[in-house]
């Protein structure tokens, strides 16, 4: 009928545009993966250089930090989880909050409080919509993020970390490593009371003995906040790696899920048209019969 | 003989090359490293200065807190913000 042959150009159509929509994502998508890369490896002289002092300074000091000290009966938890501001980016941020919540559930295990930061709309509209308390959220640069924004967060976890008067005890940190285009998993780490990592190459050489200017203890104090918001800002910044790389795959599949639609009402329609077609015939046929009888 | 500089921020690496020596800055107050100086790690003061004198001519760069790192290897400037202001 041509009703249905109309119902099924129409489709068509729809889904085309959509494509062309989902196709440019991807695009665009694709091109800010390498951006991103780009910027993590910008990043990363500072933060081998920063992780190379402190484990330096604290190989040669004794020096007992606040920062790097355990509390004897940790109670309250925070958990900094990164998502994005945007969504259509497949899992992306729903598996970030799933290895948050299940953070969460191992420390409510271990009779420890939790106590949520969320950067990203996503993930504030995740808690938001479940009535879940958030300590404070942060918004509107999953990308790209800056140094200023990771500064921010990690400002305000560390003052929360230190304060004398309902002060956290942990503070932990879920986000989205970027392993390749393919690959990005979610994880979490704790990152304070800080457990100093060794840099990735070996180190056979012994550590400088350093001279402080003006301490090792004012040096300490200084250092270790910075340390904390590089290793936020590496988070942040593999996190909007791992956002483009989630959207353009999820963009890459409803691209080709289009051509498949297309595919299917194409035939759907040249069959429509087919069955109009012979239906005409045979109306006509049947109609020139008739008058044919009739005389 | 030249020792090896990098001024590093978090978002890029901001300028490294060889230089004969530098001036900065740090709380306790202006500190010259010339090549060969003994491991040193020092806190910069905000809104200051880094002065660096090259076979090329001279460089300076604004340095907003930060550290200075002098190892055997040669001297990083670790910077929360750092531009260059003269000199390339």
């Amino acid at each position: 009928m041509a009703g249905q042959l109309r119902v099924y150009r129409r489709r068509i159509r729809s889904v085309k545009s959509t494509q062309k929509i989902t196709r440019a994502m991807e695009l665009i998508a694709a091109s800010r993966i390498a951006k991103a890369q780009s910027r993590v490896a910008a990043s990363r002289p500072y933060a081998d250089e920063i992780t190379r002092v402190i484990s330096a300074v604290a190989s040669q000091t004794t020096v007992d930090h606040p920062l790097t000290t355990e509390r004897p009966n940790p109670t309250k938890a925070a958990v900094l989880v990164v998502t994005s501001d945007r969504g259509l980016a497949g899992g992306y941020s729903s598996n970030a909050l799933r290895t948050a919540n299940e953070l969460v559930e191992l420390l409510r295990s271990e009779n420890k409080e939790a106590l949520l930061y969320v950067i990203g709309r996503k993930g504030v509209g995740y808690y938001r919509f479940r009535g879940r308390p958030i300590e404070a959220d942060y918004t509107g640069f999953s990308e790209p993020p800056t140094y200023a924004d990771a500064k921010a967060a990690g400002e305000a976890l560390i003052e929360r970390f230190t304060r004398e008067e309902d002060p956290v005890d942990e503070i932990h940190l879920v986000y989205t490593e970027f392993v390749n285009t393919l690959t990005q998993t979610a994880v979490a780490r704790r990152i304070l009371p800080m457990v100093l990592e060794e840099t990735s190459e070996p180190t056979d050489t012994v550590p400088p003995l350093y001279e402080f200017e003006p301490s090792a203890e004012d040096v300490l104090d200084a250092l270790l906040p910075r340390y904390v918001e590089s290793r936020l800002y590496t988070a942040l910044l593999e996190s909007a790696a791992s956002e483009s790389a989630a959207r353009r795959r999820a963009m890459k599949a409803a691209t080709d899920n289009a051509d498949e639609l297309i595919k299917t009402y194409t035939r759907a329609a040249n069959s429509a048209r087919q069955d109009a077609i012979t239906q005409e015939i045979s109306e006509i046929v049947g109609g020139a019969d008739a008058l044919a009888s009739a005389e | 003989m030249p020792m090896r500089v990098a001024i590093v921020s978090p978002e890029a690496e901001i300028w490294t090359g060889e230089a004969d020596r530098l001036v900065a800055r740090t709380l306790e107050g202006e500190i010259g490293v010339l090549p060969r100086h003994a491991p040193m790690l020092g806190v910069l003061v905000n809104d200051g200065e880094v002065r660096l004198k090259t076979g090329g001519g001279d460089v300076v760069a604004k340095v907003d807190g930060g550290f200075i790192s002098v190892t055997a290897e040669g001297v990083s400037i670790l910077a929360e913000q750092a531009e260059i202001t003269t000199g390339a």
